[in-house]
């Protein structure tokens, strides 16, 4: 029951709050939206933390994207087994990971310890870094577990979930009845961090994107009264 | 040709007395809020002094301005596009707050509530960021008010460049001269062209460089790209805020606070009218003292009737074209040319100008014969080095500001002849290239400087580009999220607003 819940039901309350909150936010209270960067107040860790654990969760991001939703059929026709696509997706995440966790801890500290970054710290702001943090953790975890079982059948058991999931397939829930509990915690937590994506910082990671339009835009931006706006 | 119009403004330091009335009135107005106590948009900084933030002129340590590549492009000196999208993750070129300085108050409730005791009650130093005791106040916006601190830390002043510097650590031979800066308002702005998120943006009617505050995500790629430093970020809101040139003021017709206020009467507003299609050429001059004069070619003539034509064709309101003829700040930098833009080499093409002081004469100290050339002192002997004025002026090229000079010095000594010997003496202005009605406007406007002739700003014509009825009842001018229709509020389920952090005496 809380299965079903979980894992059949919750995905799409999250993403629904996440796009539709995301929405809600652009428009009625932009003001509220930005990166609410604390560089300012303290260099110090933060060049070496923030690309770590940026550069590390974007490609750990991509990396679930990709290994999670691309269809057995697609990797056997370019020559990847299953089981040397769970290599892939266990040293990939596992270096990714581990870069992603050395730039979270250097921020986790420098956010707790800095008397100045602490005081203008939001409760949302800690509460965000610590569950990233757990995410993080049980994700790196789940790699040990997958060690035990390498042919990939708890990977091909989670992808078939998300492809369900995404492709709006009724059953999901039940592709995963088997998986270890350390994979579902992990779903949990990461399923939970789109809830809070739109009432935290994390919709700067939208704008993130949004700043590719930087690289193609003219230099100099003029606006006229009545144009502008 | 594109014919557009922007504000400008003209500082005479010759006559600034450096009473921070402009920056208190500017704080009073503009940044007395939470996240902006550190920042100043208009601050006046003692030179030679390494500024505010530190160092702010040194480009080769916080990058700011555009710089020329080899094959003829200018690019930001922090970097291009992709370089500047690489750095978002952390900025490498901003600084730290301590470079600023970190914002204070005192406990003043301590000595209301303070018991009887031996010694006096003190009211010690807090921190606006922590709320915690601060020892010792490092560092302020105004840190080295006349010469305060060493001659050694504060001849890092980058005016020194090619500057024999050392005499000027003596006392006999030391200099001051006071330098009010705020936001240029730049043609060629390097934080428009910085921000990531497109937020940053020139006004096309006024030429007012403006951050939209719902756009900005505060990336702060801004805060580098500005040579001037004068783009802060505000660490309460997380958003970049700057000099806003009044706009609300300018647009009806009044000047800034901070020139309104000055006591010393040294600010000037006017329109000028200026070429848009030749920014990008001028900005690319190859040398850099060129600059100040491929920025000076961009300016348009306002008494030529075609320029006039054109730039109504163009929908100059007509109320600007007049204004641009009776402009103090053209006059000031075309006609007679004793105004120059602030570091031109940073090929911002800025739009605050400065008119250089005069200095006593150096040599008159020391041997009590002034140094004359003709009729008036010679430039060369000025107390202040001409360098360190042209390197702050002109990129170093000495000839204009001489020439700026030397019109100011003869201007004086033609007045004092007329007003004190009751003589007409023209031979004063041969060598400095002035005629006798030059002189008397010079004098009108830069000596008398009547508050009609300083300030000569149009209204803005709203009603051109927007329907003024729909406009009632409209939020009209708001600090933060003031004039958010959103769902904010205290009890908002985005972003709540930022902890105030509680100043107690303990």
């Amino acid at each position: 029951m809380i299965h079903d819940f979980l894992f059949g039901i919750y995905p799409y309350i999250a993403f629904s709050v996440f796009i539709l909150g995301s929405l809600i936010r652009f428009d009625r209270d932009q003001y509220t939206w930005k990166s609410d960067s604390s560089q300012l107040l303290r260099r110090g860790q933060l060049r070496l933390g923030s690309n770590c654990f940026h550069i590390g969760i974007l490609l750990l991001f991509m990396g679930h994207a990709v290994g999670l939703l691309t269809p057995p059929a697609i990797y056997h026709e370019l020559g990847l087994t299953t089981e040397s696509k769970q290599w892939l997706a266990m040293i990939a995440g596992g270096v990714f990971g581990t870069l992603c966790l050395v730039g979270l801890i250097l921020l986790v500290h420098r956010r707790l310890m800095e008397a100045r970054i602490r005081a203008t710290s939001t409760s949302m702001d800690i509460f965000l870094l610590f569950w990233i943090l757990a995410t993080l953790g049980l994700g790196l975890a789940t790699i040990a577990v997958s060690l035990s079982h390498p042919e990939g059948g708890v990977m091909l058991q989670l992808a078939s979930w998300a492809q369900h999931v995404v492709t709006l397939r009724s059953g999901a829930a039940e592709l995963i009845v088997a998986v270890p509990l350390l994979y579902k915690v992990h779903l949990f937590f990461g399923m939970t961090l789109f809830l809070l994506f739109p009432f935290s910082r994390l919709v700067h990671v939208w704008s993130g994107f949004g700043t590719l339009a930087y690289l193609v835009r003219p230099h100099q931006l003029v606006r006229s009264r009545g144009r502008g706006k | 040709m594109k014919i557009r119009a922007q504000i400008g403004m003209v500082l005479n330091l010759d006559k600034c007395i450096g009473c921070h009335t402009c920056s208190v009135t500017c704080k009073n107005v503009w940044t007395s809020r939470e996240g902006m106590e550190y920042a100043w948009f208009n601050n006046v900084e003692t030179k030679p002094g390494i500024g505010f933030p530190k160092q702010w002129e040194d480009q080769e340590k916080w990058k700011g301005g555009w710089v020329r590549r080899s094959n003829g492009k200018i690019e930001l000196k922090t970097g291009g596009r992709l370089k500047t999208l690489a750095n978002i993750f952390a900025n490498p070129n901003l600084p730290e707050i301590d470079d600023y300085y970190e914002p204070f108050t005192f406990d003043y409730e301590h000595l209301h509530q303070a018991p009887l005791s031996a010694a006096a009650p003190t009211a010690r130093p807090r921190s606006l960021i922590t709320g915690k005791r601060m020892e010792k106040i490092e560092w302020g916006p105004n840190w080295e008010e006349i010469l305060g601190g060493e001659f050694e830390k504060r001849s890092k002043d980058a005016n020194f460049e090619a500057v024999q510097k050392e005499i000027y650590g003596q006392f006999e031979n030391s200099f001051m001269m006071y330098l009010p800066r705020l936001c240029e308002h730049c043609l060629n702005p390097a934080c428009v062209a910085a921000c990531p998120s497109g937020s940053i943006y020139k006004r096309e009617e006024d030429g007012i460089v403006l951050v939209d505050q719902d756009k900005c995500r505060g990336w702060r790629m801004c805060v580098s790209a500005c040579p001037y430093k004068k783009i802060y970020y505000n660490w309460q809101s997380g958003k970049a805020e700057k000099c806003t040139f009044c706009y609300p003021r300018i647009e009806s017709g009044l000047p800034t606070v901070c020139s309104e206020t000055c006591v010393g009467r040294i600010r000037y507003l006017g329109v000028l009218l200026y070429d848009a299609d030749r920014i990008l050429e001028a900005a690319s001059t190859e040398q850099e003292k060129d600059l100040y004069e491929a920025q000076l070619s961009l300016f348009l003539d306002p008494n030529d009737p075609e320029i006039q034509a054109q730039a109504a064709r163009e929908g100059v309101p007509e109320a600007w074209i007049k204004a641009a003829q009776s402009s103090p700040v053209y006059r000031m930098a075309l006609d007679w040319k004793v105004a120059f833009p602030l570091h031109p080499e940073y090929r911002t093409l800025p739009m605050v100008w400065y008119v250089p002081p005069l200095s006593p004469i150096q040599s008159a100290a020391n041997s009590g014969v002034l140094g004359m050339n003709g009729a008036i002192p010679d430039v060369e002997q000025l107390r202040i080095p001409l360098k360190y004025l042209a390197n702050l002026l002109t990129a170093g090229d000495e000839a204009p500001v001489k020439r700026a000079l030397k019109r100011l010095l003869s201007m004086r000594a033609f007045m004092r002849e007329r007003h004190v010997e009751g003589r007409e003496a023209p031979e004063i202005l041969s060598e400095a290239g002035l005629s006798t009605a030059q002189v008397e406007a010079m004098y009108k406007v830069l000596a008398i400087a009547n508050y009609e002739d300083r300030f000569v700003v149009p209204t803005t014509h709203r009603e051109y580009a927007e329907n003024a009825f729909d406009l009632k009842g409209s939020c009209g001018f708001s600090f933060g999220n003031g004039c958010s229709d959103g769902v904010s509020s205290d009890k908002s389920l985005f972003g709540k607003k930022p902890k105030i952090i509680p100043i107690k005496a303990v």
